[in-house]
C-alpha cells in the first residue's frame, strides 16, 4: 500500500454534487476528498440517504458535479464533455445494486455481455466480439448453455454476474461497485464476493465499494470512508476503522450491527436515538450533531474540519479534534 | 409432557403447495416445530425456503386459487387452526395472533391517515367502542412505539421507513396478541433504525409477554432476538435447537455450516468466504433424496437416493444422514469428500 502512495489512480478534492429541489438545494455529495490506490479497494459505508450512490456516480461523471476536482490518474477530468469522456468509459466502469433492473430484459445474456464492446467497437469483428464474451462467461462463471437465455430466465445471483461480465468487458482499470450484493441471498452474496476478490488479483482492478453493510465492506476494503448525509465523517484503513473508530457516528453503526455469536447477546441493543435528517438545506455545524451524544455548543456552529488524527486516518468531528 | 411446556403453537408435519394447472411447487414439506409461551423462534432460510408461506398457512392466508395446506395440523393454545371455520379465524387474526410484513411501505394504505388505520385496527378488534376511546387507543400506541401522538393525522409518505415500521408494529400489537408473527421486520430499514425497531419489539414483547415467530435471513438478528431457532431449507427444517444449541454446539447440519461461512465475520480476517456452492433446487422438482444433497460437500450415496430421519441430541435436532448412528459406524455408503 505504501509503494504507491505518491501517484492515486483516483482522487477526488471537495467534490459536490447539489441539487435544486423544490425546498431548496440537496447537498447530496459535500465537499467528499478520497483517494484510491491501484489495484485497491475503497469502501462507502453509510445509510441509505447518505449519498454514497451520489458520489460513485458523479466520479464516474454519469452526473455533473457542482463543483470540486476529479482526478483519473492524474488527468482532470471533471470538466471533460461527452466526447472526451468516451475512452475513459472504457477504463471506469460500474456495477448496479439491483441485478432485476440494470439489465435489458430484451436481450440475451450474450447481448448484453458484447454490448459495450460493440458500442466501443473493441474488437474488429462481431465475431472476436462474441468470442470474448463467451470468455467473459466463463471468467465470471457463467455456464456457457445460459448465452442465449434471457434475464428473466436466470437467478439473482447469475443476473448479478452477467452485470460483472458487461463492467469487465472494456478491461477496465477502476469499478464502482454499488451495492453489488445488497439483492442477493447470503450464499449467493459470498460467492459473488468471492468472485469480485479474484477478479481483482486477476485484474489487477480497483473498486469503489459502495455499501451499506459493513460486514461485506470490512471484508473486501483495504480503505474505508464512512459518510453521513454527504460529507465524510471518517477515513482509515479497515482494520484500523473497526478496531478503533473515533468518530461517534462510526462507532454507533459498528455497535449497530447485529453479530452472529451470543456474545453479544448480553450487551442488548445500542441504540442511537433519531433518525438521518433531511440532506435538503443543511444548518451550518456538523451533520450528525441532532442524534449526537457528545454533542457540544460548537457543533451546531461550525463544520467540523477533516482532519489527519493519526497517519490515513482522518475524522471530522470536534471533540476527537480538539483533543 | 408436551402440555407441560406450556405451548401456544405447535406445527406438526406442515406440507403446502402451490398448484397451477402447468405445475405444482413444494414449498412446505413437513415440518414440526413449537413455540412456548413468551418465548421467540427464529425461523431462518434464503429466499424460497418457506418462511413466509409457513407463516401465512399460520394464519390461513395462503392465496386462495394457489396455496393448499396438504396434510399436519397447526394448534394453537390446543386449539386447532386448519379445521377453524372463517368465522372462527376471524377472532383470532389480529386479536390473538398477528402478523408484522416485511415492507413498511406496502403494509400501510397510502390515502388513509396513520391514526386512521391503527383506529380501523381497533376499531374491528373492539365491537361498540366509541370513537372518543378509539382515539385515546391511537395516541396511547403512538407513544408507546415512540411516535408523537400529534403525527397521527399525517399520510404514511410523510414517515420515515423506520417510523412506518413502528407504525406497522404498532398496529400489530394493538391489541395485545398472544403471538407476533414477524417476518422479516428490519429488512428493508438501515442498521441504526433496525437496532431501534428490534429494541422497541424486545421491549414491547417483555411488557406484553408476547411470544414470537421471527422469520429472517439474518443470523445476527437470530443470535441478538431469539431462544429458539429452526433452519429451513427447500421446506425442510435441517436443523433445530435452542440458541445454544445452533451457535454453540459442535455438530450442525452442512447447510447451517454453509450459512455460517457465507456470512463475513467482523472479527477474523479470513479472505475468502467458503459460500455454499450452486443455488437452491427448483421447488417444483425436488431431489429424491436429501434437498440439500446437491449442493452438499459432505454428501454420500445414501444421500441422493433417500430422505434422512430426523435425529435428536436433546433438544437439537438434525435432518441428515451424517448423523446417524449405524452410518456413522459403517461410513455408510459413503464415496464422497469424507
Amino acid at each position: 500500500m505504501d509503494m504507491n502512495k505518491n501517484a492515486p489512480l483516483l482522487e477526488t478534492r471537495d467534490l459536490k454534487k447539489y441539487f435544486k429541489v423544490g425546498g431548496g438545494t440537496l447537498h447530496a455529495v459535500d465537499s467528499v476528498n478520497i483517494r484510491l490506490y491501484q489495484g485497491e479497494t475503497l469502501g462507502v459505508v453509510g445509510e441509505s440517504g447518505c449519498g454514497k450512490s451520489t458520489l460513485g456516480r458523479t466520479i464516474l461523471k454519469l452526473i455533473e458535479p457542482t463543483s470540486g476536482q476529479i482526478l483519473y490518474d492524474g488527468r482532470d477530468i471533471t470538466r471533460l464533455g461527452t466526447r472526451a469522456m468516451r475512452p475513459l468509459r472504457r477504463e471506469m466502469q460500474i456495477i448496479f445494486q439491483d441485478p432485476y433492473s440494470s439489465i435489458d430484459p430484451r436481450k440475451s445474456v450474450i447481448e448484453t455481455i458484447a454490448e459495450y464492446m460493440l458500442i466501443h467497437k473493441a474488437y474488429p469483428s462481431r465475431r472476436e466480439i462474441m468470442d470474448r464474451a463467451v470468455e467473459l462467461m466463463d471468467l465470471v462463471g457463467l455456464a456457457r448453455r445460459y448465452a442465449d437465455s434471457y434475464p428473466h430466465e436466470l437467478d439473482g445471483g447469475r443476473r448479478q454476474r452477467i452485470g460483472i461480465a458487461r463492467a469487465l468487458s472494456l478491461q477496465p482499470r477502476f469499478v464502482v461497485c454499488d451495492e453489488p450484493v445488497s439483492a442477493l441471498d447470503m450464499s449467493i452474496q459470498a460467492q459473488i464476493l468471492n468472485l469480485l476478490m479474484d477478479l481483482q488479483d486477476e485484474l489487477e482492478l480497483s473498486y469503489m465499494f459502495v455499501t451499506h453493510d459493513l460486514s461485506v465492506v470490512k471484508h473486501i476494503s483495504n480503505n474505508i470512508m464512512v459518510m453521513y448525509l454527504g460529507t465524510c465523517v471518517e477515513f482509515a484503513s479497515s482494520e484500523e476503522l473497526f478496531a478503533s473508530p473515533l468518530h461517534p457516528y462510526t462507532k454507533a453503526l459498528l455497535a449497530a450491527i447485529p453479530e452472529p455469536d451470543l456474545d453479544s447477546r448480553e450487551k442488548g441493543f445500542q441504540l442511537i436515538r433519531g433518525e438521518v435528517s433531511s440532506p435538503i438545506n443543511p444548518k451550518p455545524g456538523c451533520r450528525f450533531a441532532g442524534r449526537c451524544e457528545q454533542c457540544v455548543s460548537q457543533c451546531h456552529e461550525r463544520t467540523p474540519d477533516y482532519v489527519e488524527t493519526a497517519p490515513g486516518h482522518f475524522v471530522a468531528c470536534h471533540q476527537v479534534n480538539g483533543r | 409432557m408436551e402440555q407441560e411446556k406450556n405451548l401456544i403453537l405447535e406445527i406438526e408435519n406442515l406440507r403446502v403447495t402451490y398448484e397451477t394447472d402447468l405445475e405444482t411447487v413444494e414449498a412446505v414439506n413437513g415440518i414440526s416445530f413449537q413455540i412456548e409461551k413468551g418465548k421467540t423462534l427464529g425461523l431462518v432460510g434464503e429466499t424460497g425456503a418457506g418462511k413466509t408461506t409457513t407463516a401465512l398457512s399460520i394464519l390461513r392466508l395462503l392465496p386462495e386459487t394457489t396455496g393448499r395446506i396438504k396434510s399436519g395440523v397447526i394448534r394453537f393454545e390446543g386449539k386447532d387452526l386448519l379445521s377453524a371455520s372463517e368465522e372462527q379465524l376471524r377472532g383470532v387474526r389480529g386479536n390473538r395472533i398477528s402478523m408484522v410484513f416485511q415492507d413498511p411501505m406496502s403494509s400501510l394504505n397510502p390515502v388513509y391517515t396513520v391514526g386512521d388505520q391503527i383506529g380501523e385496527a381497533i376499531r374491528l378488534h373492539n365491537a361498540g367502542i366509541s370513537p372518543q376511546e378509539v382515539e385515546r387507543r391511537v395516541d396511547e400506541i403512538l407513544e408507546m412505539v415512540g411516535i408523537m401522538p400529534s403525527r397521527k393525522v399525517e399520510y404514511p409518505h410523510q414517515f420515515s421507513g423506520g417510523m412506518k415500521q413502528r407504525v406497522v408494529i404498532a398496529m400489530a400489537l394493538c391489541c395485545e396478541p398472544e403471538l407476533l408473527i414477524a417476518d422479516e421486520p428490519t429488512t428493508a430499514l438501515d442498521v441504526t433504525i433496525q437496532a431501534q425497531v428490534l429494541a422497541m419489539i424486545a421491549q414491547l414483547r417483555k411488557r406484553l409477554g408476547t411470544s414470537m415467530l421471527m422469520i429472517t435471513h439474518d443470523l445476527g438478528i437470530v443470535a441478538k432476538t431469539c431462544d429458539d431457532v429452526c433452519v429451513m431449507y427447500a421446506g425442510k427444517l435441517v436443523e433445530s435447537g435452542t440458541v445454544e444449541d445452533i451457535f454453540r454446539g459442535e455438530r450442525h447440519h452442512p447447510y447451517t455450516e454453509g450459512l455460517f461461512g457465507s456470512i463475513p465475520n467482523l472479527r477474523t480476517k479470513a479472505r475468502r468466504l467458503k459460500p455454499i456452492l450452486g443455488l437452491m433446487p427448483d421447488p417444483t422438482d425436488l431431489p429424491r433424496g436429501c434437498e440439500f444433497a446437491p449442493r452438499c460437500e459432505k454428501c454420500m450415496e445414501i444421500c441422493q437416493t433417500t430422505k434422512p430421519e430426523i435425529y435428536r441430541e436433546g433438544t437439537h435436532r438434525l435432518y441428515c444422514h451424517l448423523f446417524d448412528p449405524h452410518i456413522l459406524e459403517t461410513g455408510g455408503a459413503a464415496n464422497g469428500h469424507e
